[in-house]
């Protein structure tokens, strides 16, 4: 097995779809437990922080929360010569502005934290202060293994502060997995970018295929490695391994549809702890996926 | 007395805008005066914030109303503190409409 | 009347269901609004008869001819965009956020922003009525001022073609696109699958609903997949006063239309899955009546 010896070198697989729904977690979470199980030096990041699930698998012994900040200008009416400056340099119009009536704040949900305010005041007018956008979980699991889990607040312009937190909060060497979020925009990005290889995890209907397409093209322009596994591979069409064979990408691995999976999968559970079978699907899983990733 | 009507062209014959921070024109009506002035909403496809672009328009207009279809959570409080009064009006109507409601009343 | 569907969680077959939502009402207004991954008009295949460019993010550029490394906006940029490598600053088109501050304080005037016009918004008409929908360029950041400018047009088109109901189906999440997709609706439709993830992103944008003071109404979708959590979510919505429209059962007739590119309703005109759907969907909307009125 080539990951056993792979624990040494760091890894970051990024688990992605560009439709929810198709498997990403399902997938992210029992290769983690394969890699658990194997005594592998490991890390499970749960980067879909509008919607954090993983930590409903695994049961932990304790969690730690650490916020995540960022700067919001503050502007003290006071100090301010209404100027226009600040009001002009700020690209997202989080600065309402009224001079006739003198007033002057920030919209603190418009605001992208950019400075570009503070470096436009020269009237010392603007400070900073910290704003809590969201919370990088650790759990705690047991033989030392973690999951580090990204939540963003709800009305937050932008999860991506609070997914790199959470990247960042695991330094270690070994393979990390980052489950990342749905979609093809900036959090989805931000978080693929981060990896050595993207696992594309997809189901084969006319929706999933349109929806693999438009993240293969991403992957494309952020010249990244990726391969694919399809999802619930007996139901749907054979137009996505026929798309996978033309354009000659890695199929890492067909999964069937299993209606006991399903169910087993709905209450947090983890197949590749539950039957061998599974477990060595994910184990071979991992082997193809370090094999393609260092070819 | 100043009131700001949102509205999707530049004559009396215009509709209401339903979308108070996207909207093409703002129309500021002088009921003294009975005078009628279309200001261009620049800020109408700005990438967020349009709603309070929309809000130092009108208020440095000095309105006391504004006659729209929405309004959105960020707007609501700004308006309110600025002592404007939102009227929501739903399905379509001229500028010319709304101009004889608000003379009626 | 504006309804819009959506799910927080992914995959719990809230598209299929807007779809078919549409085949029963049968004279609509469909707005996709799931940018990111506009599917529905794979399913419909509308006629195109208007495209539109729509403009979204700037980023930054540099012209490395003008630039005399004084590092001033890689000490000033705040997304970690700007990187000095092999004696040349190099801007991330990936972390840079279109702020402009870099172009404003570059002494030469080395940097500027420029816009993406990568993304188009469609509408033409199809089988049940019209249709808009928004198509993000990869990799475009999806502000939710797409979503809103599908929403426009559909409003728009309501009212030239005196279209009475409008459905909208959102995207995922719990971000501002999905505020944008539901903010001054008549009524929201939650569709929930009976997994734990599905029931704890169900809780996530129950509140988001509530925040904007929306009617909102739970579809419980696959319930056959787990009964016990389905009813523990039934019996959640009873405790938090959550109006609950009804539950369909799982399946693979579902997946079979749908590659077929055919709605449910189409499928399967006289099954069970078909004359559930009609049920929840005549309830939904008969209860936004009575609630507008």
């Amino acid at each position: 097995m080539l990951f056993k010896t792979h624990g040494d070198k760091q890894l970051k697989i990024a688990i992605a779809s560009g439709k929810g729904g198709t498997g990403k977690t399902f997938v992210a979470t029992n290769l983690y437990s394969v890699l658990q199980q194997n005594q592998v030096s490991s890390i499970l990041i749960d980067c879909d922080a509008e919607e954090p699930n993983d930590h409903f698998f695994f049961k932990s012994i304790s969690k730690t929360d650490k916020e995540v900040q960022v700067n919001i200008p503050v502007i003290s009416a006071e100090s301010c010569i209404f100027c226009d400056k600040c009001y002009e340099y700020c690209h997202y119009n989080a600065i309402f502005y009224l001079p006739s009536l003198q007033q002057i704040h920030v919209m603190e949900d418009l605001c992208h934290s950019c400075g570009a305010c503070s470096v436009a005041c020269e009237h010392n007018a603007i400070t900073e202060k910290k704003k809590t956008i969201g919370t990088v979980t650790t759990y705690l699991l047991s033989g030392n293994y973690k999951l580090i889990e990204s939540r963003v607040n709800i009305g937050v312009y932008s999860p991506v502060p609070v997914i790199t937190s959470a990247i960042k909060e695991a330094e270690q060497q070994g393979i990390i997995i980052l489950d990342a979020p749905p979609g093809t925009s900036c959090p989805f990005i931000h978080t693929v970018n981060n990896a050595d290889y993207v696992v594309l995890v997809a189901e084969p209907t006319p929706f999933g295929l349109s929806d693999l397409q438009k993240t293969i093209a991403v992957l494309h322009i952020l010249e990244k490695p990726f391969g694919i596994v399809i999802n619930k591979s007996d139901i749907g069409t054979l137009a996505m391994s026929d798309f996978i064979q033309k354009e000659n990408y890695d199929l890492l691995l067909s999964i069937p549809f299993d209606r006991s999976v399903a169910s087993f999968y709905s209450e947090g559970k983890i197949m590749a702890e539950r039957e061998e079978k599974w477990k060595e699907i994910f184990e071979n899983l991992i082997d193809k996926i370090i094999e393609t990733a260092c070819k | 007395m100043k009131i700001a009507i949102t509205s999707v062209g530049n004559s009396l014959s215009s509709n209401i805008d339903e979308r108070f921070g996207r909207c093409a024109f703002f129309v500021i009506y002088d009921t003294d005066t009975k005078s009628v002035e279309f200001i261009p909403n620049h800020a109408k496809d700005a990438e967020g914030g349009a709603g309070t672009a929309a809000v130092q328009l009108i208020a440095s207009q000095q309105v006391a109303k504004v006659v729209s279809g929405q309004f959105g959570v960020k707007v609501k409080p700004l308006l309110d503190s600025l002592k404007i009064q939102m009227i929501s009006i739903k399905g379509s109507h001229s500028v010319q409409e709304i101009i004889n409601m608000v003379e009626e009343r | 009347m504006q309804i819009a569907i959506i799910s927080g969680k992914g995959g719990t077959g809230k598209s299929s269901i807007t779809a078919a939502f549409a085949s029963i009402e049968k004279n609509v207004v469909l707005a996709d609004c799931d940018v990111d991954a506009s599917n529905l008009y794979l399913l419909f295949t509308p006629t195109h008869e208007k495209e539109q460019a729509y403009i979204g993010a700037e980023t930054a550029i540099i012209d490395n001819n003008l630039c005399i490394s004084c590092m001033k906006c890689l000490e000033n940029c705040r997304f970690d965009a700007i990187s000095y490598i092999n004696q040349k600053i190099i801007i991330s088109d990936v972390a840079c956020d279109g702020c402009g501050l870099c172009a404003r304080i570059c002494p030469t005037q080395a940097i500027m922003t420029q816009q993406h016009d990568k993304s188009r918004l469609y509408s033409g008409s199809f089988r049940y009525g019209k249709m808009v929908y928004g198509v993000l360029a990869p990799g475009e950041e999806n502000s939710g001022k797409l979503v809103n400018e599908v929403r426009s047009k559909a409003n728009i088109i309501a009212t030239e073609n005196d279209l009475a109901i409008t459905l909208i189906d959102g995207p995922p999440g719990i971000g501002c696109p999905v505020i944008s997709a539901i903010a001054n609706v008549d009524g929201v439709v939650l569709v929930t699958e009976p997994t734990l993830s599905g029931f704890h992103d169900l809780k996530r944008i129950k509140e988001i609903a509530d925040n904007f003071r929306l009617p909102a109404w739970v579809i419980i979708n696959k319930f056959t997949i787990n009964e016990k959590i389905s009813s523990e979510i039934e019996a959640w919505c009873k405790k938090e006063k959550v109006n609950f429209a009804g539950k369909i059962p799982f399946d693979l007739v579902m997946v079979e239309a749908m590659t077929q590119l055919k709605t449910i309703i189409e499928y399967q005109p006289n099954g069970t899955i078909t004359k559930k759907l009609k049920e929840i969907y005549n309830y939904i909307k008969l209860n936004i009546n009575k609630q507008t009125n």
